[in-house]
């Protein structure tokens, strides 16, 4: 599955870039220029959260992780799950490996999806920043209900997918 | 009307959420990989069973998220050059209803960057009138479900997490956008700081 997706995704992406710079050269090396400059941006956090990973997995018993994180630990390793999403200030993108390395050595679905789901969408460091584009309404309204949503979210899925 | 430097952003008027780095920010930037590499040490000092399958999974994931990162980024690069943020504030502040609605998922899908990016956007929407719901519907949108991050999302978690996730963010998404738009109202109006920000920090 995920190689198909990966090789597909290849083959759009290039595709794309291929016909672009065909096309339009000067679009196509602006569009390498956002990419590379993306892929920069993110790498420190990537090998930051890669080595996470592996200490994880290398060091703490799969047990452990199960025992705190998988069905067992019940609802309550979901709202912890929640609330760490939220203020981890960390890009979502690399978000999802950390989320399968612990799906995979045994935390639960529902409380995986509700730290992704609270990383993406609460943002605790940028609060203020929000408030001051958006003002203190909208910006606390939408953090807190999305707080609130992210746990909803998360307990479905864990209904639906365990 | 760009320079050959691969650190430039697409001029293309719009705040951009990053602020140019100094070598010594970027520098800054790997502290938590050194801390991480000398816990690595530390575990190769004092329990060496454990440091091959330290550095084995540390590898297997650096390997597994290069390899969809690449295409990824590309992918942001498309959608940057091919849907600049100004166009969006040009088409999200007039809808209404579901197509307004319809209007602020679509746009908050395609682009990437972190939500932070998207503040300067969404403030700017709404001092131009556009509806607290829509501009709600589009952060979460922007947030939650950008296709390169359900792209990255799919390789990791599987198509089926993905699709779930997606199918109870967009509903919670239109639901949060209506409560806030109904508190807003009922309390008196947004309350937005008089003068425009004019630059992210």
């Amino acid at each position: 599955m995920s190689s198909l997706l990966t090789w597909s995704t290849y083959i759009v992406v290039f595709g794309a870039l291929g016909v672009l710079a065909v096309r339009d050269r000067a679009k196509a090396k602006q569009t390498v220029q956002v990419a590379v400059k993306s892929f920069v941006g993110i790498f420190p956090s990537l090998l930051a959260i890669v080595g996470l990973i592996g200490l994880l997995l290398g060091v703490v018993p799969p047990e452990a992780i199960s025992r705190y994180l998988g069905q067992e630990a019940g609802w309550w390793a979901t709202v912890m799950a929640t609330l760490i999403g939220a203020v981890m200030y960390i890009p979502s993108l690399v978000g999802f490996p950390l989320a399968a390395s612990l799906l995979r050595a045994g935390a639960s679905i529902a409380t995986v999806a509700a730290f992704l789901t609270a990383l993406v969408m609460v943002g605790t460091v940028t609060l203020p920043l929000e408030i001051r584009h958006l003002g203190k309404k909208m910006a606390l309204g939408r953090n807190l209900l999305s707080l609130l949503f992210a746990f909803l979210i998360a307990l479905v899925m864990g209904m639906v997918l365990q | 009307m760009n320079t050959s430097l691969p650190q430039q952003t697409p001029e293309d008027g719009a705040p951009q959420g990053a602020p140019v780095k100094t070598p010594k920010q970027r520098l800054a930037d790997y502290r938590w990989v050194v801390l991480i590499a000398i816990a690595d040490l530390l575990v190769w000092l004092f329990w060496p069973t454990q440091i091959t399958p330290v550095i084995l999974n540390t590898w297997d994931y650096l390997v597994e998220m290069v390899v969809i990162l690449i295409p990824v980024a590309v992918l942001m690069g498309l959608f940057e050059v091919w849907v600049p943020k100004q166009l969006i504030g040009k088409y999200l502040g007039h809808g209404s209803g579901w197509k307004g609605i319809a209007l602020s998922l679509l746009f908050g899908t395609a682009p990437t960057g972190p939500l932070y990016a998207a503040f300067p956007v969404a403030g700017m929407l709404l001092q131009k009138g556009a509806s607290p719901l829509n501009v709600v519907v589009f952060l979460n949108t922007w947030a939650a479900i950008k296709i390169p991050q359900l792209l990255v999302e799919t390789n990791f978690l599987g198509l089926a997490f993905m699709l779930l996730r997606l199918g109870l963010t967009v509903p919670s998404a239109i639901l949060m956008g209506w409560l806030i738009q109904k508190a807003i109202e009922k309390t008196g109006g947004l309350d937005l700081a008089p003068d425009k920000p004019q630059r992210v920090v």
